[in-house]
């Protein structure tokens, strides 16, 4: 009896400690794919505390779960101790839950004052009208409490990001939120702003709230929170002290593969020089530096993995390789030519060919057939044409030899893309670009979300592509992937290249996840070599 | 001839009645104005003002009673606007495709019902009477004022009601809390849900507005207007409605400007017809005529505008 009155007591006490506990949570979505798996997570009261993990490690839907926008397939979540079901953000927001997410949920026409107190407006006496001057009363006396700088009177879309972001965690704390979850805040910030954010995140804590900070930066981490959760692959790879773990051993729970896929292909035999990026700067309309004096070639015959966490400069580089955008400054030649400004259709007669990141935007036109979307680069061919009509017989024989050559499987050549599954989109794409017998390929995620047959089949057709005498640049944020399937590679952090390794072979996951993570990088000379003069 | 012009467009009669040919298209277009700021394009306002138009003449007639002949319209214009909502938020059709539905309801559907009502085809003049006509009104201190008297003085109800929302709908959007929420949904719908605004619901909630704009509109034409529903009476009001909107800017004043504009212009074709030596085809291209070059001086602002901002953008990099 004795006994049982102190196991009582021991949970009360655990109960009391935490305000959110999330038990055994598991999330799996329609298609199959599991995000989270038996994940435990808690929260004490007053702590700042990192969810850190790769894209794609489940970090994002844990929080969206906790704050109702998913719904767990499993799993128990306590508030204060007291079990609860979050249908919907306005639930989250009643039991104290606040989330500012990556992309702003502001409406840019209205005042600061106006999206602070939106859908919970003050009214005049009359209860008619809105009591602007008490809008803007609300909106200072938080931002004076919290000691935030926002100006109540000026229109959003006049604002800078900082404050933005200043506004959204405003409108979560008007809202009596005591648990603040930020989902990547630093993403679109400055130094500055950076700096300025923490020191308020710090005065948030001091007045009891309870933040969640969803990061992979490390160094924010260390800086700012008590606590951390590591997740990889859907799973938690454990709670820490912040001051108990080092950053070497963060890396190693973060970044690292389950299970090592191996790609069989011969030793590359590079020759000339075909794609030569030198002193490419870029910084975008949030005056945030995505690409530093980056410089790199890719010659014939290799494949040239970049590896890094996505949101370092990948996307934008490759956007610059195919003109959909334009560098601030620096030159990108193929085979001697510059294509900066180049149309796109310019750039693929010079042999370059895309498997676009998104493909659902750029690689592929999801209510055309099969057969539109892969003659889509080469129906003005004088073989696909008679006089002013298309050849039919032609294109049909070659996109059926397509269909059969890269294994997609599809009714007939008259489905609509977007019929297909993911795999079997991903090949249509990549029987357009390879089959094009491109001199360069950029192949930005090609197998990210697809099957593992399609996966296999995609890359075994890359190594040959490449071994046929094409130079191929692999942008991949998948570790298996950009190790197994590159001859040599660089690794990109911060829009720069902080590493170069000329043979892949016995590169090792830890060593790369401290390049990935910024806590090393190579000197000059040694990423100066990856040009290769 | 340029002086018979300008004098017959600088007299009261002309005057008096680009305010009457303006009020229909007004109403319409402050209903444009109210759902294209919750981000619903109510293309069907035409069809809506058709329908509404002959239950208004209708209900006056069965109930001998202009008033409820109006409400009637108003509610009639309310049901068809959130039919056209149920398949665009409820069933998830473009709501464009429902704006068409009732637009070709309008044109035909009418005929069909007036001939099952009372057997007549084509039009309703003989059952609208004079004593079922809105009335008109003469402002006391006004009227006696030279000039403008005649021009603003002796308007129907509904006229100046139609002015009256201009201020109205002003003021629901930019005072109220209701109208917050209207221009959040229009702009960031995501923004709206994320902290319990439901979109639908404020999305219904425009376009029954605009429904019921619509239904005064179409009261105005079949039961002052026109004195009678006819099959041809709207004549495209609903769409040079959506027209005024978009070159007002979506704003309350500037769409009222734009709707002038066109009640302008519809009154100088009907004026200068019936001049001697003037073709009358010619004359009738004036008020689309007017409708283009509207567009393309306000097409030439906002590149102007664009451009501007682009400026401004690159300045501040």
């Amino acid at each position: 009896m004795e006994q049982e009155v102190i196991v009582e007591q021991e949970e009360v006490v655990e109960q009391e400690d935490f305000v959110v506990q999330m038990r055994g949570i598991n999330k799996v979505y329609p298609n199959g794919i599991a995000a989270n798996k038996d994940v435990n997570f808690s929260l004490r009261r007053g702590e700042i505390h990192a969810i850190m993990g790769e894209n794609g490690a489940g970090k994002s839907t844990l929080m969206k779960i906790l704050f109702g926008l998913e719904q767990p397939t499993s799993g128990e979540i306590l508030i204060n101790g007291q079990p609860v079901a979050i249908h919907n953000p306005q639930k989250a927001i009643s039991l104290g839950i606040g989330m500012v997410h990556q992309h702003f949920m502001l409406v840019p026409s209205l005042t600061v004052a106006e999206n602070i107190v939106l859908g919970m407006a003050p009214t005049t006496k009359s209860r008619l009208l809105v009591d602007y001057k008490k809008a803007v009363q609300i909106a200072e006396e938080n931002a004076a409490r919290y000691n935030f700088r926002i100006e109540p009177n000026s229109k959003v879309m006049d604002i800078p990001v900082g404050m933005k972001q200043k506004v959204e965690i405003l409108k979560a704390l008007v809202r009596g939120a005591k648990i603040l979850i930020l989902d990547e805040p630093t993403a679109v910030l400055t130094t500055q702003e950076t700096t300025e954010l923490f020191k308020e995140l710090i005065a948030l804590k001091e007045q009891g709230l309870t933040i969640v900070f969803i990061s992979h930066k490390l160094k924010e981490i260390k800086q700012i929170t008590d606590r951390l959760t590591i997740m990889r692959g859907g799973r938690t790879m454990g709670v820490y002290n912040t001051a108990d773990i080092s950053e070497a051993e963060i890396s190693r729970l973060m970044v690292g593969r389950d299970v090592v896929l191996k790609v069989v292909k011969d030793k590359a035999q590079p020759t000339e020089t075909i794609l030569k990026v030198r002193d490419l700067e870029y910084t975008n309309r949030w005056n945030k530096k995505m690409l530093d004096k980056l410089s790199f070639s890719v010659r014939r015959g290799e494949i040239l993995g970049i590896a890094g966490v996505e949101g370092n400069g990948q996307r934008e580089l490759v956007e610059m390789l195919f003109n959909l955008n334009t560098p601030d400054t620096g030159t990108i030649t193929v085979c001697g030519e510059s294509i900066i400004n180049q149309p796109q259709n310019k750039i693929r007669d010079r042999g370059v060919s895309l498997v676009p990141e998104d493909r659902m935007t750029y690689g592929i036109a999801d209510i055309a057939t099969i057969e539109e979307n892969v003659i889509s680069d080469r129906f003005t061919d004088s073989r696909f044409n008679k006089g002013p009509l298309f050849n039919v017989q032609e294109i049909h024989s070659e996109c059926d030899n397509l269909i059969v050559d890269y294994r997609i499987l599809a009714k007939s050549r008259k489905q609509q893309v977007k019929m297909l599954s993911g795999g079997n989109i991903q090949k249509v794409v990549v029987a357009r670009e390879l089959s094009s017998k491109p001199t360069l390929l950029i192949a930005d995620q090609p197998t990210r979300g697809i099957d593992v047959g399609a996966t296999e089949f995609i890359r075994n057709e890359i190594v040959e592509l490449s071994r046929e005498g094409a130079a191929v640049l692999l942008v991949s944020a998948d570790l298996n992937e950009v190790i197994e399937l590159s001859d040599s590679l660089i690794v990109m952090y911060g829009g720069k290249i902080v590493a170069y390794f000329e043979d892949t072979s016995q590169l090792d996951d830890e060593v790369m996840g401290e390049y990935m993570l910024g806590l090393k990088h190579q000197t000059e000379e040694e990423i100066a070599k990856v040009s290769y003069e | 001839m340029i002086g018979d012009l300008l004098l017959s467009i600088f007299n009261t009669d002309f005057l008096f009645s680009v305010i009457r040919i303006t009020a229909p298209i007004l109403f319409a277009a402050m209903g444009a104005v109210i759902a294209e700021k919750a981000g619903v394009v109510n293309i069907g306002l035409e069809g809506i003002m058709m329908i509404s138009a002959l239950f208004g003449a209708l209900i006056g007639y069965w109930t001998q009673s202009w008033l409820v002949g109006v409400l009637g319209a108003v509610v009639v214009g309310i049901l068809l606007a959130l039919l056209i909502g149920f398949f665009a938020f409820k069933m998830k059709t473009d709501i464009i495709l429902g704006g068409i539905a009732v637009n070709m309801l309008g044109a035909g559907g009418t005929i069909f019902l007036l001939y099952m009502f009372t057997g007549m085809k084509g039009n309703t003049g003989a059952l609208v009477t004079r004593d079922l006509l809105i009335p008109t009104v003469n402002i006391p201190l006004v009227q006696s004022i030279p000039f403008l008297g005649q021009v603003l003085s002796g308007h129907s109800v509904l006229t100046y009601l139609a002015f009256l929302f201009v201020w109205l709908i002003w003021v629901i959007l930019y005072k109220t809390p209701l109208g917050l929420n209207i221009r959040a949904v229009g702009e960031n719908p995501n923004a709206a849900t994320s902290i319990g605004v439901s979109v639908e619901k404020i999305q219904y909630i425009a376009i029954a507005f605009s429904g019921a704009l619509a239904g005064l509109g179409g009261a105005f034409m079949s039961m002052y207007y026109s004195q009678g529903w006819n099959s041809g009476m709207v004549a495209g009001r609903g769409f040079i409605a959506l027209a005024a909107q978009a070159m007002g800017r979506g704003e309350p004043l500037g769409t009222m400007l734009s709707s002038l504009l066109f009640g302008f212009a519809q009154a100088l074709r009907t004026k200068v017809s019936g001049m001697q030596g003037v073709s009358s085809y010619l004359v009738s291209v004036i008020p689309y005529l007017v409708t283009i070059i509207g567009l393309v001086l306000y097409a030439i602002s906002t590149m102007n505008k664009l451009k501007k901002r682009q400026v401004a953008a690159k300045g501040a990099e």
